[in-house]
C-alpha cells in the first residue's frame, strides 16, 4: 500500500472512530436527558414534573374536571397505601389538597418512594403539583402511619376534551437501596 | 512478501490476508448458524405438541434468547462480514482491506465473545432468558447473574462489528482501482458501504444501552427503574434506535448479493443501477426514523404512533423499487437456474412475502392484534431466513468456485435448495395463521387450537435443519473435490473478481487493474 | 413463439380471475378454520379486522402481479427455450411509475388506519374504570370506586400441563376469577405492572396494552355481545409468561350488577372469616386448592420442588410456624422469586396453605394456623 493511501486510511479511520465515540456519548449522555426533557415538557409518558410555583390564577368555574386517585404497591412493598378520596371534582385554576394514607405494618423502619403517573398523557403537562409527597422519600417507623399531602392545580388551559384525569402513584420500597448507598460512604 | 501463506495454525491466528479472514468469518458463522439452529430445534421440539414435555419454561426462555442472539450476532452478521472481506477488495481491484491487522483482531475477538456467551448456559441461574431484545427491568433487576457476561459479550461483538465497518468504509472510499468511480462499483460494494455507515452509527448505541443496563444492575443508577425516576420505556427507545437499523444491516448486503447473482444467470445487466443505489440509501436513511414501530403498544401518544406508522409504511416504496428492478432484470433475459439463481429467486419471492407481512405490521391499529404474536415471528423469519440466510447461501454457491477452485455438484446443490425451501415454508408459513389466531410469542406451551400448525412447523424445522447438514457436506465436498472451475466459473459474469484465476491467488491486484 | 406467449398470458389471466373469485369463499373458509384474526365483539375489533383484510388483499394483489410476471418470465425467457437476452438496463419512466404508484397506494391505506387509531385513542367519557395490574405471573383487577379487587390466576392444573391428565377445552386459557364487566358500557382500563413489563391482550376486544411498572397506561372497550373472551399476556415477563391468561366475562347490566353486589359481599364476608375458627379439615382442603393455584408451579404438585425448593421435608414447612409465616407473608429475603404473599392472599388463604404445606407430602406436623393468627402476625411485625 503506498504512503498516500495509508495516510488517507488513517485520517478516515480517525474520523470514523470519532463518529463511533460520538454515537456512544449520544446514546448514554444525550438520549436519556433528551427523553426526560421531552417527556417533562409534553407530559407524554404520564410524568407530571416537579414542584410548581403557584401564581395568581383565575378559577374557571364554567367547567369541572374529575380527578381520580389510584394507589399501587410495587413488588413486595407491604405498606398499606390508599388515597383518602377516590375522586374529586375540581375547577381548572383551583388549588386543591388531598391526602394519601400510608401505614408501615412491619416492625422495622422503612423508606418508600412514590412515583406518579398520569393519564390521559395530553393532560399531564397541565397538572401542576405545588406540594407532593412524591417529591421526597417517605420514611416510616415500624407500625407508624402517615397522612401524605398532595396539593395540585389543574391548569385553565387544559384541553376542552379532557373531563377526567387519573393520577396513579406507585409506591416503591427503597430501604435497601438507601442502606447500600450509605454503606458506600 | 509475495510468498504463499504460512503453514499451520499460526497462519490463521496471525493472518492479515482478507481472503483468510473472510474464510474464518464464514466458517465461524456457519458453526454459529448450526448452534443457533440446535437451539431452535429445542424450541420446536417442545412446541411440537401442547404441554411441557421436554424442557422447563425457564430453560425454554434461555433457548429463545440464545437462538436470537446467536443467529443475529453470530451467524448473519459475521457471514456478511466474511463475504465483504473476501469480495470487496477483489471487486474494487484493491490488494487487501485498508487496515489488515485490525481486520485480524475484528475476527478473533468473536470466538472469544461467543464462547463466553455460550458458557452462560452452564452458569448458576442459567443463560440470559429475557429475549434477544432484553427489555428492562426483566433484564436488569430480574436478570440471572449471567447477564453481566451477556453485556460483556455484546460489547465485544459490537467492537468487532464497528472495527469491521470502519475497515470496509476506508477500503471502499480510498482503495478503489483508478477508473472505478462510485457509480461503477458493483452493487454488493455499494450495499456494504451503506451498511457499514449504519453499523458505525448504531452499534455504539447498542454499546450505550448495555452500558446503562450494567450501571443500573451494578452501580445503583436508575436509567430504566421507575423507583429512581427512570423509565423502562426509555430502554425500548434506545434499544430500538439501534435495533431497527440493525435489521437493515442484516438485509442490505443480501440485496447486494442478489443484485450480483441475478444479472449473471439472466445474462442481462442489472436493471436500474442508479435507482438501486438511491433506493438502498433511502432505506438506510428511513431506517433511522421508524424505530418505535416495535413499540406501538407501549403507551405512546397518538401523534408518535401516527408518525412511526407513516414512516414505516414509506419504507415499502424503495424496497418495492428494488424488487421491481430485480424482476425487470430477469425479464427478457436468457435464464438458467443453477443453484445460486434458485436461492436468489426464492429470495425475491419469499423476502417480498416477508415484506408484505411487514407492511401489515406497520398499520398501527392492526398491530395491536399482531404485536408479540407469532405473526411477527413469521414476518421476521421470512425476511431473515429466505431473506438474509438464502442470500448468504446463494453467495457461497456462487463464489465458492472462485474461492477454492472447484465446482460444486449441481444436483447436490439443487437438492439442498429444495429441501431448504420446502422445510422453511413448512416451518414459517403456518406461523402467520397461529399468530392471527391469537398465539403469543415466547411461550413454551399453548392452547389447543394452535396445535396442528405448531406440529407442522416443528416438522418443517427439522427438515430445514437436515438440509443445512447437506449444505455442510456440499461445501466440504466441493473444497476437497476434483471438478476444477475456470476463472470465469459462470457464463460471462460481470466483475473484477472473475478476471483472476480460480482459486483466487493469495494476493490479488497487487498492481491495480485498469477500469474503463 | 408469439402464439405460445399469448396462450400463456391467457392462462395467467384465467388463473388470476379464478383466484380472485374463489378468494372470497376462501376467506370465509379460513375464518371458519379459526386461522384468521377474529372479527371480535367490539366496533374497534371489527375496524381492525377490516383494516387487516384491506391491507391483506392489497398485498395479495401486488403479489399476484409481481410473482405473475416473475413466473411468466421464468417460463418464457429461458436459455433452454432459446430466449435471447435483451440488453435494456434502465428506464427513468418506469422508476418513476413504480415509485409513485406504490406511494399512492400507501396513502389509500393510511387514511382508514389513521381514523381507526384516533378512535382507539379516545378514552374520554368512560362509564367505569378497572385498574389492571400485571404480576409475575397473574393479573389483579380492581374496580375503582367499588371496593372490589381480586387476583386472577391460571386455573389449568399442573397435571394437564405435564401430561398426567387430559387437556380441557380451554387449556391454558382459563382462570379462577375472570374479569367481569357489563356489555354496552364504555369500560376504561388503567394498566400497570407490579414487577416487570407485561401486556394485557384480549383478541376479541382488540385491546392490547403494555403494563409498565411505575407507569399507568389507558385503554378502553365497549362490548356489544355478552360472552366469555380469552386472552394472554403479550410481553415476555419471565418463566410463566405463557401461563397468565386473561378471561373477560361480559354480562348484561343486570347480571353484572348482581355479580358486583355478590363480590362486595364476598369482601366483607372475607373480613368476617378472618375472625372465624376453621376446622383442620377445612383448612387442609382450602389449602390444597390454594397450593395448586399459587405454589405448585414452582414447588411441584407433590411438593417435590422444581424451580423452588421442595416443600416435602423442608426445614421451613417442618420448622416453626413463625418462620413458616414469615416466609409466606414476607417472601424470601435472599431470592426475589419467592414473592411476599402477604399483600396478595387473604388471611384465610395464607392460613390454609400453611396448614396444608405443614401436613401434606408426608410432613405431618399435626399443627394448623388460623386466619386470625396470620392477621396478628402481620400486625406484630
Amino acid at each position: 500500500m503506498n504512503r498516500s493511501v495509508e495516510q488517507s486510511n488513517r485520517r478516515l479511520t480517525f474520523k470514523l472512530v470519532g463518529v463511533v465515540v460520538g454515537m456512544f456519548i449520544f446514546a448514554v449522555y444525550v438520549m436519556p436527558p433528551m427523553y426526560d426533557l421531552f417527556c417533562e415538557v409534553t407530559g407524554l409518558n404520564g410524568k407530571t414534573g416537579g414542584r410548581y410555583q403557584a401564581t395568581e390564577s383565575i378559577v374557571d368555574t364554567s367547567r369541572q374536571i374529575t380527578v381520580q386517585f389510584v394507589a399501587t404497591n410495587n413488588e413486595s412493598m407491604p405498606w398499606s397505601f390508599k388515597p383518602q378520596l377516590q375522586s374529586i371534582k375540581v375547577h381548572p385554576g383551583e388549588e386543591v389538597e388531598v391526602r394519601y394514607l400510608a401505614t408501615n405494618p412491619t416492625s422495622s423502619p422503612m423508606v418508600a418512594q412514590a412515583v406518579p403517573s398520569l393519564v390521559p398523557f395530553k393532560a399531564a403537562q397541565y397538572f401542576h403539583k405545588t406540594e407532593c409527597f412524591c417529591f421526597n422519600q417517605q420514611p416510616l417507623d415500624g407500625g407508624e402511619s402517615a397522612e401524605l399531602p398532595l396539593r395540585f392545580i389543574v391548569d385553565q388551559d387544559v384541553p376542552k376534551q379532557v373531563h377526567t384525569i387519573t393520577l396513579s402513584y406507585t409506591l416503591f420500597d427503597i430501604t435497601d437501596k438507601l442502606i447500600l448507598a450509605s454503606s458506600d460512604r | 512478501m509475495a510468498h504463499g501463506p504460512a503453514k499451520g495454525f499460526s497462519r490463521w491466528l496471525f493472518t492479515t490476508n482478507h481472503k483468510d479472514i473472510g474464510t474464518m468469518y464464514l466458517w465461524f458463522s456457519f458453526a454459529m448458524f448450526l448452534m443457533g439452529g440446535v437451539f431452535a430445534l429445542v424450541i420446536r421440539a417442545e412446541l411440537f405438541e401442547p404441554g411441557l414435555q421436554i424442557v422447563q419454561p425457564e430453560f425454554f426462555n434461555q433457548m429463545t434468547t440464545m437462538h436470537g442472539l446467536v443467529m443475529v450476532f453470530g451467524a448473519v452478521m459475521p457471514a456478511f462480514v466474511g463475504l465483504a472481506n473476501w469480495l470487496i477488495p477483489m471487486m474494487i481491484g484493491a490488494p487487501d482491506m485498508a487496515l489488515p491487522r485490525m481486520n485480524n483482531w475484528s475476527f478473533w475477538i468473536l470466538p472469544f465473545a461467543f464462547a463466553m456467551l455460550s458458557s452462560t448456559l452452564l452458569m448458576d441461574g442459567g443463560a440470559p432468558n429475557f429475549g434477544w431484545t432484553f427489555y428492562a427491568p426483566l433484564s436488569t433487576t430480574y436478570a440471572p447473574p449471567s447477564v453481566t457476561f451477556f453485556i460483556f459479550a455484546v460489547h465485544i461483538m459490537g467492537a468487532s462489528s464497528i472495527m469491521g465497518a470502519i475497515n470496509i468504509i476506508a477500503t471502499i472510499l480510498n482503495m478503489r482501482a483508478p477508473g472505478m468511480t462510485l457509480m461503477k462499483m458493483p452493487l454488493f460494494v455499494w450495499t456494504w458501504l451503506i451498511t457499514a455507515y449504519l453499523l458505525i452509527a448504531v452499534m455504539p448505541v447498542l454499546a450505550g444501552v448495555v452500558t446503562m443496563m450494567l450501571m443500573d444492575i451494578h452501580f445503583g443508577t436508575s436509567f430504566f427503574d421507575a423507583a429512581g425516576g427512570g423509565d423502562p420505556v426509555l430502554f425500548q427507545h434506545v434499544f430500538w434506535f439501534f435495533g431497527h437499523p440493525e435489521v437493515y444491516i442484516m438485509i442490505l448486503p443480501a440485496f447486494g448479493v442478489v443484485s450480483q447473482i441475478i444479472p449473471t444467470f439472466a445474462r442481462k445487466p442489472l436493471f436500474g443501477y442508479a435507482s438501486m443505489v438511491y433506493a438502498t440509501s433511502s432505506i438506510a436513511f428511513l431506517s433511522f426514523i421508524v424505530w418505535a414501530h416495535h413499540m406501538f403498544t407501549v403507551g405512546m401518544p397518538v401523534a408518535g404512533e401516527l408518525f412511526f406508522m407513516y414512516a414505516t409504511m414509506l419504507i415499502a416504496v424503495p424496497t418495492g423499487v428494488k424488487v421491481f428492478n430485480w424482476v425487470t432484470t430477469m425479464f427478457k433475459g436468457s435464464m438458467t437456474f443453477e443453484t445460486p439463481m434458485l436461492f436468489s429467486i426464492a429470495f425475491v419471492i419469499l423476502f417480498t412475502i416477508g415484506g408484505f407481512s411487514g407492511l401489515m405490521l406497520a398499520i398501527a391499529p392492526a398491530d395491536f392484534q399482531y404485536h408479540d404474536t407469532y405473526f411477527v415471528v413469521a414476518h421476521f423469519h421470512y425476511v431473515l431466513v429466505p431473506g438474509a440466510i438464502f442470500s448468504i447461501i446463494a453467495a457461497v454457491y456462487y463464489w465458492l468456485p472462485k474461492w477454492c477452485g472447484n465446482m460444486y455438484d449441481e444436483t447436490m446443490g439443487k437438492t439442498h435448495f429444495w429441501l431448504a425451501f420446502i422445510g422453511l415454508n413448512l416451518t414459517f408459513f403456518p406461523m402467520h395463521f397461529v399468530g392471527l389466531a391469537g398465539m403469543p410469542r415466547r411461550i413454551p406451551d399453548y392452547a389447543l387450537q394452535f396445535a396442528d400448525f405448531n406440529m407442522i412447523a416443528s416438522v418443517g424445522a427439522f427438515m430445514f435443519g437436515a438440509a443445512q447438514i447437506m449444505f455442510l457436506y456440499n461445501v466440504i465436498a466441493t473444497i476437497r473435490g476434483k471438478h476444477k472451475a475456470t476463472a470465469e466459473v459462470w457464463d460471462n459474469p460481470e466483475g473484477l473478481e472473475w478476471t483472476v484465476a480460480s482459486p483466487a491467488p493469495y494476493h490479488t491486484f497487487s498492481t491495480p487493474p485498469e477500469v474503463k | 413463439m408469439l402464439i405460445r406467449t399469448r396462450q400463456l398470458l391467457a392462462c395467467l389471466l384465467v388463473l388470476v380471475t379464478g383466484l380472485s373469485a374463489s378468494a372470497f369463499t376462501l376467506a370465509d373458509e379460513i375464518e371458519r378454520w379459526g386461522l384468521n384474526m377474529t372479527q371480535g365483539v367490539t366496533s374497534t375489533s371489527r375496524d381492525i379486522y377490516g383494516l387487516h383484510m384491506d391491507i391483506f388483499w392489497w398485498c395479495v394483489g401486488i403479489g399476484v402481479v409481481v410473482f405473475g410476471v416473475m413466473f411468466y418470465t421464468m417460463i418464457v425467457h429461458r436459455k433452454s427455450q432459446g430466449a435471447k437476452a435483451s440488453n435494456f438496463h434502465e428506464s427513468t419512466t418506469l422508476e418513476i411509475i413504480w415509485t409513485v404508484v406504490p406511494f399512492l397506494i400507501l396513502i389509500v391505506m393510511a387514511i382508514p388506519a389513521t381514523n381507526s387509531l384516533l378512535k382507539i385513542y379516545d378514552t374520554e367519557e368512560a362509564e367505569m374504570d378497572v385498574l389492571v395490574t400485571g404480576y409475575q405471573w397473574k393479573w389483579k383487577y380492581e374496580y375503582l370506586g367499588e371496593e372490589v379487587s381480586f387476583f386472577s390466576n391460571l386455573s389449568t392444573s399442573r397435571d394437564e400441563i405435564e401430561g398426567r391428565a387430559p387437556k380441557g377445552p380451554n387449556y391454558l386459557l382459563e382462570v379462577d376469577e375472570p374479569l367481569v364487566i357489563p356489555i354496552k358500557k364504555k369500560v376504561r382500563f388503567l394498566i400497570t405492572a407490579n414487577d416487570v413489563i407485561h401486556a394485557w391482550w384480549v383478541p376479541d376486544l382488540a385491546v392490547k396494552k403494555d403494563a409498565v411498572p411505575g407507569y399507568v397506561n389507558e385503554s378502553w372497550t365497549y362490548i356489544d355481545e355478552p360472552g366469555i373472551y380469552r386472552g394472554q399476556c403479550a410481553e415476555l415477563c419471565g418463566k410463566d409468561h405463557g401461563f397468565m391468561p386473561i378471561v373477560v366475562e361480559a354480562l348484561p347490566q343486570a347480571e353484572y350488577d348482581s355479580w358486583l353486589l355478590a363480590k362486595r359481599e364476598e369482601a366483607s364476608k372475607l373480613k368476617a372469616l378472618t375472625e372465624k375458627t376453621f376446622s383442620f379439615d377445612e383448612l387442609y382442603a382450602q389449602g390444597e386448592q390454594r397450593y395448586n393455584t399459587s405454589c405448585a408451579a414452582c414447588h411441584g404438585s407433590s411438593g417435590e420442588g422444581g424451580v423452588g425448593p421442595a416443600i416435602k421435608g423442608s426445614t421451613i414447612a417442618t420448622g416453626s410456624v413463625f418462620g413458616h409465616l414469615g416466609m409466606v407473608v414476607n417472601g424470601s429475603a435472599n431470592n426475589p422469586m419467592m414473592a411476599a404473599y402477604g399483600p396478595q392472599l387473604s388471611e384465610v388463604d395464607i392460613a390454609s396453605v400453611i396448614t396444608y404445606q405443614r401436613n401434606a407430602f408426608g410432613n405431618n406436623m399435626g399443627d394448623s394456623v388460623q386466619p386470625i393468627d396470620v392477621l396478628k402476625f402481620k400486625q406484630a411485625q
